[in-house]
C-alpha cells in the first residue's frame, strides 16, 4: 500500500506506477468500496493528505485536502453555521463498509443527496481542484473563487470521474448557510402518480421546496415527504402555503420537523438490509412511476428528486436496463455483486460517439492506463 | 494583440469553398459578399476586427452537421457565434475562417413545467426564453445584463451568469442538455430532461468551452417559478473596505440574497450624471435584493439592517414600491451605458475572493493614478466577480495601448489575491495571453488535451482561449 503525506510525493508514486504499468487501486476512505467496478492493483490511499486549508465563512468558501475525512468538514462547518449544499450521502449502510469516507471519494465518485434538485449536485458546489493525472504531473482547475470561466471547467471533468482520470489532492466548495430550522410535510396514503403529481406541484411553486420523496412501501402506507428549509418564521408560512396548495392531492397531510426521513432517503436505507441488486435511475419526473412499472410492482422502491430518481432493490442479475429501454435517463448498478456487475456493467452504456470522446479523454488524463483501471467499466 | 497569419490556401479557394457551402444550404443562407461579412468582423470587443471568409445561417441541426462535415474535409476554421455580445472577442473571426451563426435556430421545441425544464434551439436570445414561459409565472435564471441580445448558445460557451447567480448559480448549473454537432460533423445528444451523467460530466466540460469543442444547437434548461415578491435595499458607506466587511457580514450571518451589488464612487457619479436616479454622493454603494413573500422579505431586510448598522451606514433607502425598486437598479442597470456616453471604456471581470475586496480596490486606485487612467468599479460583491471600467480614449494615441496594460495589471493583482481572471465573460482572444499567470503550462497543456479528443485538427475557434505560442504545433498540424 502507499500512503503518500505529500502532494510531490503522491505524483512521484503515480509516476512511478506509470512507469512500471503498476495499476493503482486509489482509496479514500474505503466506504464507497462497492461502487463502480473492483480495481485490482496496488492500493494507494489518500488518507496523508489531510486538513482543512481554508475555510472563509464571510465568502461561503472552503479548502481541504483530498484525504480528509468528511466528518471533519462536517464538523468545521456547522461550527460556523453552514454546510456542503448538496448532501453527500453516506454509504456505509448500504454498502456494510465502516471506514471513514474522505471528501476525495465524494468528489470523485459526485455524491449527492435529495438537496440536488434544489442546490445542485457535488458537481455544482465544486470550485476548484488539484490533482495527480496518470502520468505522475500535478495539475489545478478552477480555484477558490465562486465564479470563474478561466479556460476549460475540468473541474467538473473531475467531479465524478471515480478516480479515472487524476488523484484528487485538494478540493475546494462554495458553501450555504445551514438553515436555522426545517419542516417536512407528509402526504400520506397517494399512488406513485398522484405522488410525483403533487411532488411537482410543490417544486413547481414559489416555496423553494429543498427535497421531495415519495415511498411507496412503509407498513402503514404510501408517503410523500416534501422539505423546506430557513428561517423560522419562513418556513412556517411556506409549510402553510403549501399544506393548502397540496390539500387537493392528499387528504391526510401531517408535519415533522427532525432530518430522520431524509437522512434514510438519501443513504437508501430503506432498501439496505435486503438482500439483491440496487439500482438508482434518473429520469425526467413525471417518468418515475414508470421506471416501476416497467421493472415490476412488487420489489422494493422509492423515489427522490420528485420522481426523477428511483431506487430499486431487484433480485439478483435482473437485467434492469433492458426493461427500461426507450425512457430517457441512465440507469447505475449501486450494488451488486462482482459477477453481475461485470455482466450488467455498473454505469449506463454510453451511444458511441460519447463512448469514444470518454475513452479519448481517459487516454489523454491516463496514457498507461494505472488510474482505478476498470472502475468505470469499458 | 496577435490573430495567426490566415491560410493563403483556403483564401485562394473561397469561391469554391462558398460554392459547397451554397449546394449545402438555401442560398440566403450562405453570406460571401464582402459589403455582407463585415456585419461578422467583430464582436462586442470592437477594438478587433476581420471579417471572415464567409458567413453561414443554418435553420436546421443537420444544416448545422452538413457544414461541419464540409470545412471538417476541407481543412477549413469554424468560428460559431450566437449574437456577438462577447465582451472577449469570442466570436472575432480570421479571414481564412467561416462564421456559423445560429440566429436563425431560435424556436421553443418543449415546454413542460412539471418537470420544470424547457427546449430551445440555441440561437434564442436569453431574455425570449424567459419570455417563453413568464406568462405562467416561470423564469430561466441566469440573467447576463446583455440579455436582451445575447443567446443561449453563447451563454453556454461563455457559461456565462448575471446579477442573480449569488442564488441561482451561472449557466452551467442551470443547463441540463444540448445537442452538440462535433466538428467532424457528428450530431451528439448531452443529458436531457433527468439529471446527472452516467459517465464522465461532457455537459459539465463542454459548457464554457468557448466554442472550441462542438456547435450547440439545442439546449434544455431548468426554468423556475418566480418568487412571490422581491425588493432590493440601498446603502450607503463612506468607505469600500466598511462596505466590503458588511458584505461580509451579512453573508456569515446566514441570510442569503439574490444579488449583492457594489459600486464605487466614479462609478456612482457617473451614473448618476447619466441615469439621474437619485444615488447619494457615497463612497461606496451596496444593491442588496431579497426574494420571498411581503411578510419574509421584511424579516430578512431586518436581518440585514441589524447587520448594516453595525457598519453605520450613511444612506439606508428600502424599496417601498415597484417605482422605487426600479429607481434603485437603474443606475446599476444602466453603468455600461452611462461609462460609454462619457468615454471609450474597458470592462474586466476578474473573480477575487470577497475578503480581498478592500485590498484590492486600494490596488486598482492606486494603479489607475500610476497609469493615468480613471477606473470606476461595479461588481457582484456577493460573488467576489468585479468588474472595473477603464476609461480612455480612443482616439488619442496610445490611450487603448495602455488601456490594456492596465487591464493586464488589474487582471495579475487578481489572480495574484487568489482570484481569477474571468468570472463571466471569459478568456476569447482578449485575456488569451494572460493565461500563463493564472495556469502552468501543464494545466494549460491538459486542456489542449481535452480539445485534442473533441476537436483533433483544432478547426474551431481554435485561436481563442490558450496563448498562441502553446497551441501553434497544433493549429498547424
Ligand atoms: C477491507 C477492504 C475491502 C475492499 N473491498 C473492495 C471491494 O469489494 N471493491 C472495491 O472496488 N474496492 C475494495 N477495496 C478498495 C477500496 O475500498 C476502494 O478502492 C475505494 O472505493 C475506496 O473507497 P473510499 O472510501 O475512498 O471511498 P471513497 O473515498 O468514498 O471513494 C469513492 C471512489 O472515489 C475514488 N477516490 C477516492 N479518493 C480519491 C481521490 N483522492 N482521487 C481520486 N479518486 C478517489 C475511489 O477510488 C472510489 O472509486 C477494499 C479495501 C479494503 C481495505
Ligand atoms: C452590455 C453587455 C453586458 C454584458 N453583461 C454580461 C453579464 O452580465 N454577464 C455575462 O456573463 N456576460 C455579459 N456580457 C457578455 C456576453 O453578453 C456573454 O458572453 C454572452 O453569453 C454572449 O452571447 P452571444 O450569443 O452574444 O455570443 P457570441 O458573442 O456570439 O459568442 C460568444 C462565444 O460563444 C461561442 N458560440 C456562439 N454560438 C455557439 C454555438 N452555437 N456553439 C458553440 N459555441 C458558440 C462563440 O464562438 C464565442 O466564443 C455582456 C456583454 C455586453 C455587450
Amino acid at each position: 500500500m502507499i500512503s503518500p503525506t505529500t502532494e510531490s510525493d503522491l505524483a512521484e508514486a503515480v509516476a512511478a506506477a506509470a512507469a512500471a504499468g503498476t495499476p493503482l487501486a486509489i482509496r479514500g476512505g474505503g466506504t464507497r468500496a462497492g461502487l463502480g467496478h473492483a480495481v485490482t492493483g496496488e492500493v494507494l490511499e489518500t488518507g496523508g493528505l489531510s486538513g482543512i486549508r481554508l475555510h472563509e465563512p464571510g465568502a461561503l468558501t472552503l479548502v481541504a485536502a483530498a484525504g480528509t475525512p468528511l466528518e471533519q468538514i462536517e464538523a468545521a462547518l456547522a461550527a460556523e453555521n453552514q454546510r456542503l449544499p448538496f448532501e453527500p450521502m453516506d454509504h456505509r449502510a448500504l454498502y456494510g463498509t465502516n471506514g471513514a469516507p474522505t471528501i476525495g471519494g465524494v468528489v470523485a465518485a459526485n455524491v449527492s443527496g435529495p438537496r440536488r434538485i434544489q442546490a445542485g449536485a457535488c458537481r455544482d458546489s465544486l470550485i476548484g481542484v488539484r490533482f495527480v493525472d496518470g502520468r505522475g504531473t500535478v495539475l489545478k482547475n478552477g480555484g477558490r473563487v465562486m465564479k470563474n470561466v478561466t479556460g476549460y471547467d475540468l473541474v467538473k471533468l473531475l467531479a465524478g470521474s471515480h478516480g479515472t482520470l487524476g488523484v484528487l489532492t485538494e478540493v475546494a466548495f462554495k458553501l450555504l448557510p445551514a438553515p436555522e430550522s426545517s419542516a417536512t410535510l407528509c402526504l400520506h396514503g397517494l399512488t406513485d402518480n398522484a405522488a410525483v403529481a403533487a411532488m411537482s406541484a410543490a417544486l413547481g411553486s414559489p416555496f423553494d421546496v429543498t427535497g421531495a420523496a415519495h415511498l411507496p412501501g412503509p407498513a402503514d402506507g404510501p408517503i410523500t415527504l416534501l422539505r423546506i428549509e430557513g428561517f423560522a418564521e419562513s418556513v412556517a408560512y411556506r409549510a402553510g402555503q403549501l399544506r393548502e396548495l397540496l390539500r387537493k392531492y392528499a387528504d391526510e397531510i401531517t408535519e415533522r420537523d427532525d432530518a430522520a426521513p431524509w437522512t434514510a432517503v438519501r443513504d437508501g436505507q430503506t432498501l439496505g438490509d435486503a438482500v439483491g441488486d440496487v439500482w438508482r435511475v434518473s429520469v425526467r419526473p413525471t417518468d418515475g412511476p414508470e421506471v416501476r412499472r416497467r421493472a415490476g410492482l412488487d420489489h422494493p422502491v422509492y423515489y427522490d428528486w420528485g420522481g426523477g430518481l428511483v431506487w430499486l432493490l431487484m433480485p439478483k442479475g435482473t437485467d434492469l436496463r433492458a426493461a427500461l429501454e426507450g425512457l430517457p435517463g441512465h440507469a447505475t448498478l449501486v450494488r451488486g455483486d462482482e459477477g453481475t456487475k461485470a455482466r450488467l456493467r455498473v454505469f449506463h452504456p454510453e451511444p458511441a460517439p460519447l463512448a469514444r470522446i470518454a475513452a479519448g479523454l481517459r487516454a489523454q488524463f491516463d496514457p498507461q492506463g494505472v488510474l482505478n483501471p476498470g472502475r468505470m467499466g469499458g | 494583440m496577435q490573430m495567426p497569419r490566415p491560410s493563403q490556401a483556403i483564401l485562394a479557394r473561397k469561391d469554391e469553398i462558398v460554392a459547397r457551402l451554397c449546394r449545402i444550404l438555401p442560398p440566403e443562407a450562405v453570406i460571401s459578399d464582402p459589403a455582407e461579412t463585415r456585419a461578422y468582423e467583430c464582436d462586442a470587443l470592437t477594438a478587433y476586427r476581420c471579417p471572415p471568409l464567409a458567413a453561414v445561417l443554418p435553420s436546421t441541426t443537420e444544416q448545422v452537421a452538413a457544414v461541419l462535415k464540409l470545412c471538417h474535409a476541407e481543412g477549413v476554421p469554424v468560428v460559431p457565434r450566437g449574437s456577438g455580445t462577447s465582451l472577449a472577442g469570442g466570436a472575432l473571426p480570421t479571414a481564412d475562417s467561416i462564421i456559423l451563426g445560429v440566429a436563425k435556430l431560435n424556436r421553443v421545441l418543449e415546454t413542460d413545467y412539471d418537470n420544470r425544464v424547457i427546449r430551445v434551439q440555441s440561437g434564442r436570445t436569453n431574455l425570449s426564453v424567459t419570455g417563453a414561459v413568464e406568462a405562467d409565472d416561470f423564469f430561466y435564471a441566469p440573467d447576463p445584463s446583455s440579455q436582451l441580445a445575447c443567446a443561449i448558445a453563447g451563454n453556454i460557451a461563455m457559461n456565462s451568469g448575471g446579477a442573480h447567480c449569488l442564488k441561482y448559480g451561472v449557466t452551467t448549473n442551470n443547463l441540463l442538455g444540448v445537442t452538440l454537432v462535433t466538428m467532424a460533423g457528428e450530431i451528439v445528444q448531452l443529458g436531457g430532461a433527468h439529471l446527472d451523467a452516467p459517465g464522465y460530466d461532457l455537459l459539465g466540460v463542454l459548457c464554457g468551452s468557448e466554442g472550441q469543442l462542438g456547435v450547440v444547437t439545442e439546449a434544455t434548461l431548468r426554468i423556475l417559478r418566480k418568487p412571490e415578491g422581491a425588493r432590493p435595499v440601498l446603502m450607503g458607506f463612506d468607505s469600500n473596505e466598511v462596505a466590503g466587511a458588511c458584505v461580509s457580514d451579512i453573508i456569515k450571518a446566514g441570510v442569503l440574497p439574490v444579488a449583492i451589488e457594489f459600486m464605487d464612487r466614479p462609478c456612482i457619479r457617473a451614473c448618476e450624471a447619466f441615469a439621474h436616479a437619485g444615488y447619494p454622493d457615497v463612497e461606496a454603494l451596496l444593491i442588496v435584493e431579497v426574494e420571498g413573500s411581503e411578510a419574509e422579505i421584511d424579516a430578512q431586510l431586518a436581518r440585514i439592517k441589524t447587520i448594516a448598522d453595525r457598519h453605520s451606514p450613511t444612506e439606508w433607502r428600502e424599496s417601498r414600491s415597484a417605482e422605487e425598486s426600479a429607481a434603485i437598479w437603474l443606475g446599476r442597470k444602466s453603468a455600461f451605458g452611462a461609462m460609454g456616453q462619457i468615454n471609450d471604456y474597458m470592462c474586466l471581470d476578474g473573480t477575487i475572493p470577497v475578503s480581498q475586496l478592500p485590498h484590492v480596490l486600494g490596488r486598482i486606485g492606486a494603479l489607475s493614478k500610476e497609469y493615468g487612467l480613471e477606473v470606476a468599479n461595479v461588481f457582484h460583491a456577493g460573488d467576489g466577480n468585479m468588474h472595473p471600467l477603464i476609461l480612455f480614449d480612443a482616439n488619442a494615441p496610445g490611450q487603448l495601448e495602455t488601456c490594456e496594460a492596465l487591464g493586464a495589471e488589474i487582471l495579475k493583482l487578481c489572480v495574484e489575491v487568489g482570484g481569477c481572471l474571468t468570472g463571466e465573460h471569459g478568456v476569447g482572444v482578449e485575456k488569451r495571453d494572460l493565461m500563463l499567470t493564472q495556469y502552468t503550462a501543464a494545466d494549460i497543456e491538459a486542456q489542449l488535451r481535452v480539445k485534442d479528443v473533441f476537436d483533433p485538427n483544432w478547426l474551431l475557434n481554435p485561436a481563442k482561449v490558450f496563448p498562441l505560442s502553446t497551441t501553434e504545433s497544433r493549429r498547424a498540424a
